[in-house]
């Protein structure tokens, strides 16, 4: 029983360019001749673009070595080999990589280490954490999130800090750069910055630690278990106070999770002194404590120097594909054109009329 | 108190009484349970006190006891109140999601959040993965709740209107609200009030106890109906006074049926009286003309009719919904097989571990166990189901929801489908099948006032075999329709509305705010009172000058005065009326067959009192008429003393007598010279123009003023169009009354006749009659009125023995004659005839008659029988021819939608030749078109007919394919299976009448018929009942698979359009029981071709487009989580911030897609009309056809893969975390998606680009807010400043922008190809629009340039071709150049025909003639034509009517045809090559046919008569080809 019921004429849609849908209105057509000029723009740009990627990426250089230790290979096989057996490696067992600039290494040069077949981003690990116990809170200290189990609480019912699967699996190897500047001469340690590594926000923001009670960290973390795998407590982990507890650098450079399981994840910065410039030609020696047992799940550790660009790392990648689609636009574009001078004979006829 | 006194209802009942003991036991116990369910009401006073003692709630007065009052009686009975909402403030939660989990989807998406709260699998936050549902859910309750509360406030205005009830305490009627009415209740309500309930009237201030209502809230029907109060009240002497009312009434359980009422009053003396509907006033009917009635409330509230009726907007699943739950069915076994992929693949990955030394980031159970591999895939199939739930598109329902909604706002907005006349727009009813009105295959239409204006105007007649060719009539029909165009509306509307106004001045304001009475639409009062008196003054009473002014024909308006002056004088004399000749009597009751014989009613609109002073006009004189009367009447014989009535009848013969002429003398003498002055006045006038007289124009003045303001109002168009016809001739109806009829005549002045009964019309028996007692000759006579088809066989049989017997058979041969050729003429035919009954004839018919009136049960079956028993051996008079306009633009959107590939039946009541003739007219049959009939007197004839047609259709298929199979390309057709049948042979009509098509339908014919059918290009059937409408489509519907599309604009067209997928109803004259069942309302047929080609073709490539887009949209998104899965260790784990990923597909990609989905226009709206081809995208499915959900799918497949891999080698090596990387991925992702839309999109409108930019600004904006916002929150992804930091980043950008390109370049190449090389339709319709923008805009103007001089000759030959082979009727000409045009040309016709440049229109019409071959070719008188080089002999016609195709195809410079020739689209300009060819070929079956060369127009009837045993096919134009066959017959005749 539907009446329209008003006053004649006053049932008359409004004339409006809306509703009578006639809003002026722009109405491509792809056809080939008006995308051919896209497609080599496009190309051109890509090309461009991918050139400059491309030596960029070229420009940066990177020095990588594996010293996971497969057996036989270089000194820290037997450090790998140690550690497979016991549950928490042995502490200490270090080995050394040593390598030899010929020629200036361009800085800034960055320290990554490197985990291959790590799935830092297993579902269940990725939620291990308690961001709040994280950012210094004290109740969550004392009561972790859910999320962390089982490494919420120690056996003892005593809340671990920082709890989590993420932080229990902390990578807790140590490298060490040493300079030899003239062969045969003296190793010199190469200063490594291991400050600033961490997301500048990260590290200020969104990690504190618990309010040090009469100056004492530990005290803050009285009534706290390590996690199990830890050697140390949270509190020992560095003698610096602006790096120990949950304000680690490495520790809040590790806590972000990586996207891949195979991932890099920076240590230092060699940008100091003698080396800001880079590392100069000669001998270095990398000493590495070999902690963290990879070979269970035949994971890969290596150790990466890396110049580093307004691109970031290495990665030929980007310049690669920038450069191949580039091509293919200026291909596309001509096959277009093909196309486009035949269908315009067969449209001439009629354009003619 | 009267209010409390509790209606006391039992619903025990004379059936159940008088059933009772012989029903065996078992039905009793089922009845028993059945209670509430027993047939009858009872209804008794509410201010008596209850049958079962005291008044035992007498309580609280004033304040409604809802439910107290009705303690005491066993059931509860509906009060006044009007409830339609459905929900009270309590129950709207929980009833409102147990509605919303009917919907499958949403149990689905409420299931997977649950799935959340289980901690092993938990994906998300559990709280977090509610709210998408739960938004889901709110948006659709708020929606729910929003209606519901205006329904609530609808419902309580109304609730609180005014009327006045009688109260007993105060003795008096005092002012209640309306929903304190309850059944038992008496209610007074005066006139222009609103009738708040179903009442029973029984009283009214009327002295006749007549009450006029209009019922235009309940069915549009605007004129005025007659009630009558219940006829034991109407002698009551004092005035009515509910107090004494102690009767019972027993009536029928609340029904839905407006037009049926059927109950008993039972007084308290124990006699019984049957009351009826006209006994029975209406809720949301309003008084009119009557001051004051007073009844008691029957029904109430939801019991009402009113309400019953009223079913609200229906829901329909459209056939792309259909298909899109399809997909969603398809979209959950990918999810189910991706599930399991990473299920296993997690399982191995858990597994190749081993149970030795787990690693570092394998994190145990809580409990420090690990799961076992098995265990570990199980629960990440789980887990699964929720990271990738999104696959199946939460939004998509809402979304559709929404954009259906956009669609209807714009369909309803569209002014084009906007009638100026009525001032109503298109309705839309049905709010979820927009879409399908753009995939409509099959159109079946009513005819009348659908394709029809449904204005009926009397256009000629014949009497006693003589026919009245009202030449002049014609000629002024034919002005009005030139003058249609201009000026509209030339009909004075001030009488009525100053006159109902003045009446209902003194209630004026309250009635006002009442008019809109019951719920669903509320507007304010004034301006539904100003909509009323619009529809009034424009449609009602059928009174346009056109319908009204008839132009007597000289001759027979002569004979008519003849007739009359010769009564006049016999009467005088005293003599036999028996002396006149017969052709003058038979002239005489032709005309007051014409008077009387209807249900039309008199009003005068300037004298609301007229009635009544013709009343006691006549009242004092016919005294003793009336006491005879009294006895006389059947429905007054209340005791049944039949015996007595026929001896009554003799003794008051002769005072009757006396007081009629008596009366008659009164009133003509006084005029006679007058009369005799005017007529000598009319006749040169009505010569002299063609308007002529004005009926009663040379009356006295005194007599023309009263006759010119008289207003007939009639139930049907074709009764008033008679009864302004009669008065035309001077016999005016001027009065009606229940129980008498009084007609104005020349010199006899006022004749009152008796009206002894009415035998209304009903579409099985096709005929009415009314009994009444001439005054003149005091005999009964039956004035019967009906189609010839019927009258035909009831007419007296006559003996061909004596001369008047052989006349009467030469007269009804000839009359026959006549109205087949009316039928030609695409009259409606009528039969007026006659029966004298002796007095005891009709005594012994009125006995049983009687009884059949006062029988309760199958009383409508008795009466029937009873109509059946009077109405034979009948006496013709002669017939009437009535012109029903065909409608504005009937034709060429009739062509326009069958170039659209619709196939258009026509289902009409009418006879065939009537049907066939409109069709022509309407150009659905066409003259070169071979028209099959069917025709058949039993099963066995219709099976051999439709045998022997299929024979010949499919000899006729196979060698005209295997003529075609060199030039054609048939694979194309082929494709379409549906159509191609139809398109290969598509000159075939068939037409087929009701009987043959009751025999057709039937199981074991209806495949044959409906392969016949389905290769004709159109079908007409006559005669056809509601019912077989209604099979008819749904045989195509089921049988076929195709989309059906039902129009129609009255009762009779109902069912059908509730049969059909998609129901239009025409919101014209007759009523709105067909809006109210249809899907769409337009006012006129021709907006059909806008709605169905324009917004039918945009709702549905919208919709596909858009679901198709959900699709991939969704699919992409979630591959790319399913990417990843390889890199996590099928952990499940998503890089995609978990808000990001559960507001994708609500915040962030949705506005674009809604905005595309609502606006976007892939062909502009004056291309789909000009190239209706462009429709078929539709029917094919072209937009969305399974292939495309794969394509799509794959496509999203791609897309993802590129999404993931490029970030993916682009950030391989770095120190990237999870969800920076996630949201690298997420961006891409985001423009990727929209890119998409963009690249699908092909109108962009400042909204697309403001949404597209807004979605993507959003995401940024809600990135970085939410970014920014909390350090520690959002656990696990913590993602603060990612994106500032990535932002940052140079790479990000770089990343982000080769991605989306890359990811979107396969299928930008494909479009760009696709529109260069392989241009579907559309794309070439946007290009036509492209290319000639201007062309199409209002002055729409031809595509194609002039002709080079030498293509004119080609035409000219051509034409000259064409010159040969026949000379058409010049006036079929526009028709015929519309009809049947190849489509490739069409392009060209259409816009040429409305281009102003005359000589190319003609030039392109020539050629489209010479196209088609035998099509009649028009002498334009302009002259652009140039005779072309002579020499074509008659020989060569033939071939020349082929060879201009050709000639043109190859024509370098008819570049427009070329391009469009070599596309698909136009592909049929080859089968229309074809055609011309085939069309030589009609004889080729030389050997069983003969070939007959017939103008139809001339010889049908003669043709009908030669081929009277025979089955027949007619070519039309050129040759009949007509098969003998002996065992079939025709009932042509």
């Amino acid at each position: 029983m539907a009446w329209s019921a008003t006053s004649p004429g006053a049932n008359q849609p409004d004339n409006t360019a809306f509703t009578q849908q006639r809003l002026p209105a722009w109405q491509p057509l792809l056809s080939a001749g008006i995308v051919l000029p896209l497609f080599f723009c496009v190309g051109l740009a890509f090309i461009g673009l991918g050139l400059g990627l491309y030596y960029t990426s070229n420009g940066i250089k990177e020095l990588e070595y594996d010293y996971t230790g497969d057996p036989g290979t270089g000194n820290c096989s037997v450090c790998a080999a140690a550690g497979e057996r016991v549950a928490p490696p042995p502490a200490n067992c270090t080995c050394q990589w040593c390598f030899s600039l010929s020629e200036l290494f361009q800085g800034p040069v960055f320290l990554y280490y490197e985990l291959s077949n790590f799935y830092q981003n297993n579902r269940r690990y990725v939620v291990s954490r308690d961001d709040a116990q994280l950012s210094g809170l004290a109740s969550a200290l004392r009561h972790p999130t859910n999320e962390c189990a089982p490494y919420q609480r120690s056996p003892a019912g005593v809340p671990i800090a920082p709890c989590g699967a993420i932080a229990n699996s902390l990578f807790n190897d140590s490298f060490k750069l040493l300079h030899q500047r003239l062969p045969g001469g003296a190793y010199v340690e190469v200063p490594l910055d291991r400050t600033g590594i961490a997301w500048w926000t990260d590290y200020h923001v969104k990690f504190h630690n618990p309010e040090p009670i009469n100056g004492s960290l530990k005290l803050a973390f009285y009534g706290t278990a390590k996690p199990p795998n830890w050697p140390r407590p949270a509190y020992d982990l560095s003698p610096d106070p602006n790096n120990t507890g949950f304000v680690n650098q490495d520790f809040v450079v590790w806590m972000r999770t990586a996207a891949l399981p195979t991932f890099r994840k920076l240590y230092a910065r060699i940008r100091h002194g003698n080396y800001s410039a880079g590392l100069p030609r000669g001998a270095y020696c990398v000493n590495i404590t070999y902690n963290y047992p990879v070979l269970a799940f035949d994971g890969h550790k290596r150790l990466i120097f890396s110049s580093i660009s307004w691109m970031g790392g290495k990665n030929p990648f980007l310049g690669v594909a920038y450069l191949t689609f580039g091509s293919l636009c200026i291909v596309t574009g001509f096959v277009m054109l093909v196309v486009y001078i035949r269908h315009q004979d067969e449209n001439g006829e009629d354009e003619d009329e | 108190m009267g209010r409390d006194g509790g209606a006391r209802r039992k619903e025990t009942t004379a059936g159940e009484g008088n059933q009772g003991r012989e029903e065996p036991r078992r039905l009793r116990q089922q009845r028993h349970r059945r209670r509430r369910e027993s047939k009858t009401r009872t209804v008794r006073s509410n201010l008596l006190p209850p049958p079962g003692g005291g008044e035992p709630d007498v309580t609280a007065k004033g304040a409604p006891h809802r439910w107290r009052r009705n303690q005491g009686s066993s059931q509860y009975l509906a009060d006044n109140r009007l409830k339609t909402t459905k929900y009270t403030v309590l129950s709207f939660l929980p009833k409102n999601l147990f509605e919303q989990f009917h919907r499958l989807a949403n149990v689905y998406f409420v299931l997977i959040a649950l799935f959340n709260f289980v901690p092993v699998l938990n994906a998300f936050q559990p709280e977090l993965a509610l709210a998408p549902v739960l938004f889901i859910l709110a948006v659709t309750a708020i929606k729910d709740l929003w209606e519901d509360y205006s329904r609530h406030r609808s419902d309580h205005e109304i609730n609180h209107m005014d009327c006045l009830v009688y109260c007993r305490d105060e003795k008096k009627f005092v002012n209640r609200y309306w929903k304190e009415v309850r059944v038992g209740d008496f209610v007074q309500l005066r006139c222009n009030e609103i009738i708040p309930a179903d009442i029973l009237l029984l009283s009214s201030s009327d002295p006749d106890g007549l009450c006029h209502i209009e019922t235009a809230n309940l069915d549009g029907e605007t004129n005025l109906k007659q009630r009558q109060v219940v006829r034991e009240f109407l002698e009551l002497d004092a005035e009515f006074n509910p107090l004494k009312f102690t009767s019972i009434i027993e009536c029928e359980k609340p029904n839905n049926d407006l037009s049926r009422f059927r109950g008993y009053i039972i007084h308290e003396n124990g006699k019984k009286a049957a009351l009826y509907k006209e006994n029975l006033l209406l809720r949301g009917c309003t008084i009119r003309n009557t001051e004051e009635v007073t009844g008691i409330v029957i029904y109430a509230g939801h019991e009402t009719k009113a309400l019953l009726n009223n079913s609200g907007p229906r829901y329909k699943r459209s056939k792309l919904e259909r298909q899109m739950n399809m997909d969603v069915l398809w979209c959950v076994l990918i999810l189910t097989v991706m599930c399991l992929f990473s299920a296993v693949g997690h399982g191995l990955w858990v597994w190749q571990y081993g149970e030795r030394k787990k690693p570092l980031f394998d994190v145990p159970e809580s409990d420090g166990s690990y799961l076992s591999p098995v265990l570990a895939a199980v629960y990440l199939f789980l887990t699964m189901i929720i990271v990738l739930q999104v696959l199946i598109p939460i939004s998509l329902y809402v979304s559709i929801e929404i954009v259906k909604i956009c669609q209807v706002f714009f369909i309803h907005q569209d002014k084009e489908l906007y009638d100026e006349e009525t001032d109503s727009k298109l309705q839309c009813r049905a709010l979820n099948i927009t879409e399908d009105l753009g995939q409509i295959q099959y159109i079946f239409s009513d005819k009348t006032g659908t394709l029809t204006e449904n204005k009926m105007v009397f256009r000629r007649c014949t009497v006693s075999g003589i026919e009245y060719s009202h030449d002049a009539n014609a000629r002024r029909i034919a002005m009005y329709q030139e003058a249609d165009s201009e000026e509209e509306e030339v009909v004075p509307k001030g009488g009525t509305l100053s006159q109902r106004g003045s009446i209902g001045s003194h209630q004026s304001v309250k009635i006002v705010h009442r008019t809109q009475s019951t719920k669903s639409h509320r507007r304010t009062g004034s301006r539904a009172e100003a909509k009323r008196a619009s529809i009034l003054s424009k449609h009602t009473a059928f009174s346009s000058p056109m319908e009204k002014d008839i132009t007597p024909d000289p001759k027979l308006f002569e004979k008519v005065n003849e007739c009359a002056r010769c009564l006049e004088i016999m009467r005088n004399q005293e003599k036999s009326l028996s002396h006149l000749t017969p052709e003058l009597a038979d002239i005489f009751d032709f005309f007051i067959a014409l008077t009387i014989c209807n249900t039309v009613v008199v009003t005068a609109p300037n004298q609301p009192r007229h009635k009544v002073r013709v009343r006691f006009e006549l009242k004092s004189p016919v005294k003793t008429i009336e006491d005879f009367i009294r006895r006389f009447t059947p429905s007054r014989l209340t005791s049944g003393s039949n015996s007595g009535s026929s001896s009554s009848l003799s003794t008051n013969k002769s005072t009757h007598k006396t007081g009629s002429s008596f009366l008659s003398t009164l009133s003509t003498e006084s005029t006679l010279l007058k009369l005799e002055a005017r007529l000598t006045h009319s006749s040169p006038k009505m010569n002299n123009n063609g308007y002529g007289v004005q009926p009663g124009g040379g009356w006295t003045t005194e007599n023309s003023l009263k006759e010119g303001e008289l207003r007939y109002e009639a139930e049907s168009p074709d009764e008033a169009a008679l009864v302004y016809a009669a008065r035309a001739y001077n016999c005016s109806l001027v009065g009606r009354l229940p129980d008498q009829v009084s007609v104005e005549l020349p010199y006899l002045g006022r004749l009152t006749f008796e009206l002894l009964h009415t035998l209304g019309f009903d579409s099985i028996r096709k005929r009415m009659s009314v009994v009444i007692r001439h005054p003149l000759t005091d005999e009964i006579n039956v004035y019967t009125k009906g189609a010839d088809s019927v009258m035909m066989d009831l007419l007296l049989p006559c003996s061909a023995d004596d001369s008047r017997g052989k006349h009467q058979k030469k007269i009804q041969s000839k009359t026959q004659n006549y109205l087949n050729l009316y039928a030609v003429d695409g009259l409606r035919t009528l039969c007026i005839a006659k029966k004298v009954l002796s007095k005891e004839e009709y005594a012994c018919w009125l006995q049983r008659h009687l009884e059949a009136e006062s029988s309760l049960e199958n009383r409508d079956e008795l009466l029937f029988q009873s109509a059946i028993r009077l109405e034979t051996n009948l006496h013709l008079l002669g017939a009437t021819g009535i012109e029903d306009r065909l409608q504005d633009g009937v034709p060429e959107t009739i062509a326009n939608l069958r170039q659209a590939g619709l196939q258009i039946w026509v289902l009409t009541g009418d006879k065939q030749e009537t049907a066939v003739n409109i069709a022509y007219a309407c150009k659905l049959l066409d003259h070169d078109e071979e028209i099959i009939t069917l025709n058949a007197e039993s099963q066995e004839t219709c099976a051999a007919l439709l045998e022997q047609c299929l024979y010949y259709v499919e000899t006729k298929f196979s060698s005209e394919v295997k003529k075609s199979l060199g030039k054609v390309n048939i694979g194309f057709t082929s494709l379409h299976p549906p159509s191609s049948s139809a398109t290969t042979c598509p000159n075939l009509g068939l037409v087929i009448d009701g009987k043959t098509l009751a025999y057709a339908l039937d199981r074991t014919l209806e495949d044959k018929f409906l392969s016949l059918a389905r290769r004709c290009r159109s079908v007409l059937c006559c005669r056809s009942t509601p019912l077989q409408k209604s099979m008819v489509v749904k045989l195509v519907r089921n049988k076929l698979k195709a989309m059906t599309l039902a129009i129609g604009d009255g009762a009779n067209d109902v069912s059908m359009i509730q049969v059909a997928d998609v129901g239009v109803g025409i919101s014209g004259q007759e009523g709105m029981q067909a809006v109210m069942a249809s899907d769409f309302a337009v006012p006129r047929f021709r907006q059909l071709e806008k709605l169905l080609l324009v917004h039918g073709h945009w709702c549905y490539s919208r919709l596909a487009n858009m679901v198709l887009y959900f699709f991939y949209k969704n699919a992409m998104f979630v591959a790319l989580l399913f990417w990843y899965q390889f890199y996590c260790g099928f952990s499940g784990s998503s890089m995609i911030d978990q808000w990001f990923l559960i507001f994708f597909n609500l915040l962030f990609s949705s506005l674009p897609q809604l905005i595309t989905g609502v606006l976007d226009k892939d062909v502009p709206a004056e291309i789909l009309v000009a190239v209706p081809q462009l429709y078929k995208s539709g029917q094919n499915m072209e937009e969305y056809q399974p292939y495309m959900f794969w394509m799509n799918m794959i496509d999203a497949a791609y897309q993802s893969l590129v999404c993931f891999f490029i970030p993916y080698f682009a950030y391989r090596d770095s120190d990237v975390d999870i969800f920076s990387w996630g949201t690298v991925i997420m961006t891409i992702a985001l423009f990727t998606i929209i890119l998409h839309l963009g690249i699908e999109t092909k109108t962009w409108t400042w909204l697309h680009w403001t949404a597209c930019g807004f979605s993507i600004l959003l995401f940024f904006i809600v990135a970085l807010v939410y970014n920014a916002s909390c350090s520690t929150c959002f656990p696990p992804s913590n993602p603060y400043w990612t994106m500032q930091k990535l932002m940052g980043d140079p790479m990000f950008y770089l990343t982000t922008i080769i991605s989306s390109v890359v990811a979107l370049l396969p299928r930008f190449l494909y479009r760009t190809f696709q529109g260069t090389l392989f241009p579907t339709q559309l794309q070439l319709g946007r290009q036509l629009a492209r290319w000639a923008p201007k062309k199409f805009n209002v002055p729409k103007d031809t595509i194609s340039q002039p002709h080079p001089a030498g293509e004119q000759e080609l035409q000219s030959s051509a034409l000259k071709g064409s010159h040969n082979s026949g000379s058409p009727p010049q006036d079929h000409f526009p028709l015929a150049s519309q009809s049947e045009l190849p489509p490739a040309s069409v392009t060209e016709s259409k816009s040429e025909q409305r281009t102003p440049n005359v000589n190319v229109q003609s030039l392109n019409d020539t050629m489209m003639d010479s196209l088609r071959g035998h099509s009649p070719v028009p002498q334009r008188p302009e002259g652009a034509i140039q005779e072309g080089p002579s020499g074509d002999s008659e020989g060569e016609s033939s071939t020349r009517e082929v060879s201009p195709l050709s000639s043109i195809l190859d024509l370098p410079d008819f570049s427009l045809l070329n391009w469009i020739s070599s596309t698909p689209l136009f592909n049929e300009f080859g089968r229309a090559f074809r055609l011309s060819q085939s069309s030589l070929q009609t004889d080729m079956l030389g050997g069983t046919f003969l070939s007959v060369g017939s103008q139809l127009d001339q010889d049908l009837k003669g043709f009908k008569r030669e081929t009277s045993d025979c089955f027949q096919e007619k070519v039309k134009g050129t040759a009949a080809v007509c098969h003998n066959s002996e065992n079939l017959e025709t009932t042509f005749l």
